[in-house]
């Protein structure tokens, strides 16, 4: 319940879907394995990210259109980045990806 | 519509790839590349996130790795947590979103590092596939 709460709280906030707390409090305090983690979180998040949309929409900040432009996409791309993922060492993207999101936090700041 | 739909295919990419999360990508590509304000980029984001957990989770499913009962009660447990947090997004000007938003993103950068390399050539997104 407190995961959930916080999890939702974070999603809110950001508009992220709350896996980066869910799946290490489920591996901590629950005891998951790291697959079971991610895949009950994936669930969480459908619900999460619904209700926290359908909230935001009420607020009138969400683009729909622009919404599906990137959602829809972005199924393809997992699918093919899941696929890339069986076949590439991935850690050395792993750094690079993470160099990738602190420019983007410094762009963000930066604004 | 060019540039939402690139920012979503590699956000998809890199998310299969690493299990790093969708809107962790969305929100900056959303602010960055198509000038949304950070309160509209966060709020598409989550719309934008609702099919690609929607299909990871039905592909985790498949391999037996969602306990459903506890993913349900997550997810309505989440529900006030959600409410919550929309409406303090929602108090907070741009400004302060966006720098609290920069942090979050620092975070999940680090815990990205320590996690690639705390097991020395493991693959970073082995069981993950977060969003």
């Amino acid at each position: 319940m407190a995961i959930g709460t916080a999890a939702g709280l974070f999603s809110g906030i950001f508009g992220v879907g709350g896996g980066s707390v869910i799946v290490p409090l489920l591996v901590l305090w629950l005891g998951y394995g790291e697959r079971e983690a991610t895949g009950t979180s994936l669930a969480a998040i459908v619900c999460i990210a619904s209700f926290a949309a359908a909230v935001q929409a009420g607020y009138g900040n969400v683009r729909v259109r622009d919404g599906l432009l990137v959602g829809i996409p972005a199924v393809a791309g997992v699918l093919v980045g899941a696929w890339l993922q069986q076949r590439l060492q991935t850690r050395t993207i792993a750094l690079l990806f993470a160099a990738v999101l602190v420019a983007s936090a410094v762009e963000l700041l930066l604004r | 519509m060019i540039g939402a739909i690139v920012i979503g295919l590699a956000a998809g990419v890199v998310a299969g790839l690493l299990g790093v999360g969708g809107g962790v990508l969305f929100v900056p590509g959303l602010v960055i590349f198509l000038s949304l304000t950070q309160h509209q980029a966060e709020a598409t984001s989550l719309l934008a996130i609702v099919p690609v957990a929607l299909v990871g989770a039905l592909r985790q499913d498949h391999y037996g790795n969602v306990r459903r009962r506890d993913g349900l009660l997550l997810g309505l447990f989440s529900v006030a947590g959600a409410a919550g947090g929309v409406a303090l997004a929602n108090a907070l000007s741009g400004k302060v979103l966006q720098v609290g938003f920069a942090l979050f993103t620092l975070v999940v950068a680090v815990q990205l590092v320590r996690k690639s390399t705390r097991a020395p050539g493991a693959r970073a997104g082995d069981s993950a596939k977060e969003v």
